[in-house]
């Protein structure tokens, strides 16, 4: 994901001069080739996030087109208030860059899980929050960024994750859900690189007979409401998965659009992580297992929400 | 004194006069930093900066970031003294649904290149700008107002290293070192000195000064880069309230806004 993305910030860079990349002090290995082709348009800002994102703010107010690279809680939460005020505010052109989001720096501990990034970005002005799922959706989010002004915040994992998509996204998709799997009785909703698991876990249970649809949602902000709700009104089950609290993200903004339903409309079920349950140190697969986010424990989630419902109708009437 | 020295203290005079009468009405807050970062201002709207109020946006001009975003009212009286927009917008000063808020907010406004009001945000946006403007090789120059409570901030000094460090010389910080910050003095609430030499440590040239003597104010920030190849420091010196005698140095000004008694003789000895 992160080659996907860099290749792509190369082409684009290629194509528009005004793009810069500035990044605080990371991105061994994945950088370089950007840092060695465009020397005059390339910063290490040292570790120093704040001055990263008022300095982003400055070169895109006056003209530039910036992009900003860091891991998440360091991308994000560290100058939350700078991207707030000096970037969203003023509406400047800055896409920053996370890497490492969700749990994908598992054994790194606490201070490097990307958790609540989505929901401190979707909450401010302006933006548009980008958490692709595989290179396709990267290559699909840079396609909008380049053709948009204004910030974003794309939130990327690590690399390794399952390439999910068969063929390049159609441009004019941006901004939807995409359909993995069609829906029927049970649709999971899934955000970024977790999106592997759910479709393990749908293609089991619909083999068990619980009908089982996936889309991707790699744009959380704005969100798209209109396939969400019609989802909602379809189905009898939604199931959100996220590597992200699940206060804030997009269970968070799927249940904003339930909220405003009238019924019957599909219940929701919100997968994510819980704050104070990881220990210190751990995997990504053994952190996506305790945080029951995993094919299997989305599997026995489902089928146990399901079996209820074979009593009563799961649907809120 | 100089021409240039008249125009400035003519203008200084009025935009302080401006910012007691909006602070005043809007029983607003603040004034005594206004007043101590009025001269600077009028230096620098008086005959510094290069801009065309007709063209707030003229690629050629220097650029001004108030960093102490809470002194709005000075700022939005130098620029409609200066044509960016109608003096009669002065008088909507914090009222309900007007453009010039309580802080520096240029949405809508022109001629303010950033809002702020959280402190330690603009020296790094004037870095960016210095840097866009190096890149593309112009001749304008950044200039940015720091308070010294702001210099508290973390962000100032990560600024203060990646300027000097690229050696952004068309970048101007002045501080305006009243000494006073919201809940005291800075030397109880968080020492800064020494301060000239933190800058110093960090590759910049620094000038200290006067910050009220308007031939001191042209003569150094009329000259910049003190140093060609570092960012330029003005540590202006200033005193809190300036301009009225019984608001300076007195931190209840950071609060209080002048009663209709207290506005006529704040006016009378402003204007002489």
């Amino acid at each position: 994901m992160r080659t996907a993305f860099i290749k792509s910030l190369m082409s684009l860079a290629e194509r528009d001069p005004r793009v810069w990349l500035l990044t605080g002090d990371l991105g061994y290995s994945v950088l370089e080739p950007f840092a060695a082709r465009f020397p005059e348009r390339y910063m290490n800002m040292g570790v120093a996030e704040q001055n990263m994102a008022g300095t982003a703010a400055g070169l895109a107010l006056s003209g530039k087109k910036v992009f900003t690279y860091s891991i998440a809680n360091f991308a994000v939460t560290r100058c939350l208030e700078q991207i707030r005020n000096d970037i969203c505010y003023h509406n400047a052109d800055v896409t920053i860059v996370a890497t490492g989001g969700g749990l994908t720096y598992g054994t790194q501990g606490y201070t490097h899980h990307g958790i609540e990034d989505i929901g401190f970005t979707r909450l401010l002005p302006n933006i548009s929050v980008v958490v692709p799922a595989d290179g396709y959706e990267v290559d699909l989010a840079m396609g909008s960024i380049s053709g948009r002004s204004g910030p974003s915040y794309l939130r990327l994992a690590r690399g390794g994750e399952p390439v999910i998509h068969t063929k390049p996204i159609d441009q004019s998709l941006f901004g939807r859900a995409l359909m993995i799997r069609p829906a029927s009785d049970v649709a999971i909703l899934s955000t970024g690189s977790i999106l592997g698991e759910a479709v393990a876990a749908a293609d089991r249970l619909t083999a068990e007979g619980i009908k089982t649809g996936v889309y991707s949602v790699p744009v959380i902000q704005p969100f798209d409401a209109e396939t969400v709700a019609a989802l909602a009104r379809q189905c009898s089950l939604l199931v959100s998965v996220e590597e992200h609290v699940t206060q804030g993200g997009l269970g968070s903004a799927v249940a904003e659009v339930l909220s405003g339903l009238d019924n019957p409309h599909a219940r929701l079920e919100r997968a994510g992580v819980v704050h104070g349950i990881s220990p210190n140190a751990g995997s990504h697969a053994y952190l996506r297992q305790l945080h029951k986010l995993d094919a299997n424990s989305l599997v026995e989630r489902i089928r146990k929400i399901s079996n209820l419902s074979a009593k009563r109708s799961v649907k809120i009437k | 004194m100089t021409a240039a020295t008249q125009t400035s203290t003519s203008l200084a005079r009025r935009i302080r006069s401006h910012a007691l009468r909006m602070t005043h009405a809007a029983k607003a807050s603040h004034i005594g930093s206004c007043f101590s970062m009025a001269d600077i201002l009028a230096v620098l709207y008086g005959g510094v900066l290069r801009f065309d109020p007709s063209r707030p946006d003229w690629p050629e001009r220097d650029r001004f970031i108030q960093s102490k975003g809470h002194a709005a009212a000075i700022l939005y009286a130098a620029l409609a003294e200066t044509g960016f927009f109608p003096a009669d917008w002065l008088s909507t000063y914090s009222c309900d649904g007007s453009r010039l808020g309580g802080h520096v907010t240029g949405h809508g406004v022109p001629g303010i290149e950033l809002s702020s009001g959280s402190l330690g945000h603009g020296l790094s946006v004037a870095c960016g700008m210095s840097l866009a403007l190096r890149a593309d090789k112009k001749a304008s120059r950044v200039f940015t107002l720091l308070s010294d409570g702001e210099c508290d901030e973390g962000s100032i000094w990560e600024a203060a290293l990646f300027a000097g460090h690229h050696r952004l010389d068309n970048l101007v910080a002045i501080i305006d070192y009243n000494k006073i910050q919201s809940f005291g003095s800075v030397a109880n609430v968080l020492d800064l000195e020494p301060f000239a030499d933190k800058w110093r440590a960090a590759k910049w040239s620094v000038v200290e000064i006067d910050g009220h003597n308007h031939d001191a104010l042209h003569k150094n920030i009329g000259h910049m880069p003190l140093e060609a190849g570092k960012p330029s420091v003005i540590i202006a010196h200033t005193i809190k309230g300036k301009g009225v005698s019984f608001m300076e140095g007195q931190l209840a000004w950071h609060y209080k806004s002048a009663n209709d008694e207290q506005l006529a003789q704040a006016l009378t000895e402003i204007n002489g």
